[in-house]
């Protein structure tokens, strides 16, 4: 990695704080419901997921499928752990309001629920990651499922609902700072990230893209394959719990059935539009992401008559076909995405470089 | 004590004709390209779909070889446009592309069928009522293994005896060597795409009639269990994609009768760590030596 010069690092830090005073700024400005809170929010929740995958996917070369699974771990310790005293009765109205019997602090449960995953990453790895790419993958997704029947499994009712829904905890509403709601997600995402970046850059971070690259090459220089990959796994997966904790602080509910591995699909073609290998792309691309299905491409979904001419095909669903025609495109010709495996913040180094040669 | 359990029996050998169908699919082209075709349970959806349409203006006669013909047309489709740009590319690309297509396939589905369940047409002969010993079942029930068998034999036939048979299993040893040899394998993979919807086609027939609707993310789970399938049976062999099928309908159907109804997917998925930790080559998979 290119040491970043002290501009170049003061420019950036400059450059995140203009983007939170100015997400704050159109809070302030045009309310919490708005369209482009909504997006934000989500689309910071979802940069912090698709960072973690790209982690694994991207710089170590694990193909691993299993992320709904460990967003699914996060996001239920977090609903399960903070969820007030006095509103157990109601929630738990099958299972004589729980066995849990107390609530944590929000920051405690939102770690909590990273450590919860990466645990269970630990375990999981520990057979799962002898294998390699598409075995992997299926493996991964398969433990994904396994994961989902256990928590919706009745006889652990009293701690998860069962199949049922579980809400009233504390969600993004109750997390203002300076009186806005989106400062929370992208504070806890931009931490997360900027601590993957640090890892990426470090040590660790070089002996997974030495694996990545070539695994025996790598072992012959003495990189430890097995713990290596574990540990870039249960990372992976720590941050996908947290991940998974911010988005239930983000829909207010949350039901193990929503966790399918269509979400993880979702989350890998983010990280696929971005660039494998490139965190800053993962983050622009999930910004682009939810924007598009959530809410740029949204007129596709509404019939439109233009004086008499009625605009043929648009009606309801259309836009998701717009939408996975064109990530198609993107994953058949634009093999690299936006960025490739370079960074934003690198791209004009390179442009320098190029110029001096 | 049997009689109780003739039902679940049934039922799973019944499944697992089905999720046979499905398997040879993906086992095919995993023989061939090493790809895992996420979009086959799609393809296995559409047909379901194609049906659902068909039946609404002609005869089943007229229906089930145009649902086949289009399965196919599919299939081939699904090939040329998401998998043949990828030839060179890295493995990974190649799966990224099929879970692409796999997303653009379900929701083209949800634009045309409008999001809602559609009744699958009942299928004259094939949702009859038969009594067996003490337990009542539809006759696909008892179709579906026979069917399965039989196709299954002439697959069979056709890999061992015919010259096409033969190049597929030249391609499957060697993609390169046999590219040398003058094997066109773009019509060996294509006919590997043909024969694999055609199947699915098949056994979306029979998958439908017991369970009567048909939604765009129905085909995800039984496409699922039937890679699972081909896994555990060894994934390019065709008599293992079979036998792992079976036994995994049966398997699922009896825990359901255990009363862990929850747990049938997870199941399977068990299995598959299992098997892929301590025989990952599978019930009949052949060996292949790490290459460096």
């Amino acid at each position: 990695m290119k040491r970043m010069s002290n501009t170049r690092k003061i420019v950036s830090v400059a450059v995140v704080f203009l983007i939170y005073f100015l997400a704050w700024f159109a809070e302030a400005r045009l309310g919490t419901n708005s369209m482009l809170i909504t997006v934000l929010k989500k689309g910071a929740v979802y940069a912090l997921i698709a960072a973690s995958m790209n982690l694994l996917n991207g710089f170590t070369g694990l193909f691993s499928l299993g992320q709904a699974g460990f967003m699914l771990v996060g996001a239920y310790v977090y609903a399960v752990f903070t969820i007030p005293l006095k509103r157990h009765a109601a929630v738990y109205q099958y299972y004589n309001g729980g066995i849990i019997q107390f609530e944590l602090p929000m920051l405690v449960a939102l770690l909590l629920a990273g450590i919860v995953a990466a645990l269970l990453a630990a375990l999981v790895g520990l057979p799962v990651l002898r294998l390699k790419s598409d075995y992997l993958a299926i493996a991964t997704l398969g433990f994904a499922e396994i994961i989902r029947a256990i928590v919706q499994w009745d006889t652990l009712g009293p701690i998860t609902n069962g199949s049922n829904l579980l809400k009233t905890y504390p969600t993004f509403k109750d997390a203002k700072i300076f009186g806005s709601t989106v400062l929370f997600p992208f504070l806890v995402s931009g931490v997360c990230i900027v601590v993957i970046l640090l890892l990426i850059n470090s040590t660790y971070g070089r002996a997974f893209k030495a694996i990545r690259d070539d695994e025996i090459a790598a072992e012959a220089m003495g990189v430890n394959l097995f713990r290596t990959k574990e540990l870039a796994f249960v990372i992976s997966c720590f941050f996908a719990g947290i991940g998974g904790a911010l988005l239930a602080m983000f829909q207010g509910t949350v039901q193990a059935n929503s966790f399918k591995s269509s979400m993880t699909y979702d989350i890998l073609l983010m990280v696929v539009i971005g660039g494998m290998g490139s965190i800053s792309g993962s983050v622009v691309a999930s910004f682009l992401y939810i924007a598009c299905s959530e809410w740029w491409l949204r007129f596709l979904d509404n019939e439109l008559v233009i004086g008499t001419f009625h605009v043929p095909l648009l009606r309801s669903g259309f836009r998701m076909v717009v939408f996975s025609a064109v990530i198609m495109v993107v994953v058949l010709f634009f093999r690299k995405g936006l960025m490739g495996d370079k960074e934003l913040w690198n791209l004009q180094l390179n442009r320098e470089r190029r110029l001096r040669r | 004590m049997f009689n109780q359990l003739l039902p679940y029996l049934l039922a799973g050998v019944s499944v697992g004709g089905q999720y046979a169908l499905i398997a040879v699919g993906y086992t095919m082209v995993y023989g061939i390209l090493r790809l895992i075709n996420f979009a086959h349970g799609d393809v296995f959806t559409a047909a379901g779909f194609f049906m659902v349409y068909l039946m609404a203006s002609m005869p089943l006669g007229v229906a089930a070889p145009l649902v086949i013909l289009l399965t196919v047309a599919l299939g081939f489709t699904l090939e040329r446009v998401a998998y043949k740009p990828l030839r060179q590319a890295p493995r990974m690309s190649v799966m990224i592309s099929a879970i692409g297509a796999s997303y653009l396939l379900q929701n083209l589905m949800w634009y045309v069928t409008g999001g809602l369940a559609k009744q699958y047409p009942v299928l004259p002969l094939l949702s009859d009522s038969v009594q067996i010993g003490a337990a009542s079942t539809k006759v696909v029930t008892l179709v579906t293994p026979v069917l399965t068998v039989l196709l299954v034999v002439a697959l069979q036939l056709l890999i061992k005896h015919t010259k096409i048979g033969m190049a597929m299993r030249a391609v499957s040893v060697d993609f390169e060597t046999s590219q040398l040899m003058g094997i066109k394998i773009n019509s060996v993979i294509s006919t590997t795409f043909i024969i694999g919807s055609a199947l699915a086609a098949v056994g979306s027939m029979l998958y439908f009639t017991n369970y009567s609707t048909v939604t765009p993310t129905v085909g995800a789970m039984p496409g699922l269990k039937a890679f699972v399938a081909a896994v555990f049976g060894g994934i390019g062999s065709i008599p293992g994609a079979v036998i792992g099928a079976f036994i995994i309908g049966i398997c699922e159907n009896l825990i359901k009768a255990a009363g862990y109804t929850a747990f049938s997917d997870a199941f399977t998925f068990a299995l598959l760590i299992l098997v892929l930790l301590f025989r990952p080559t599978g019930l009949f998979g052949e060996k292949t030596a790490e290459k460096v």
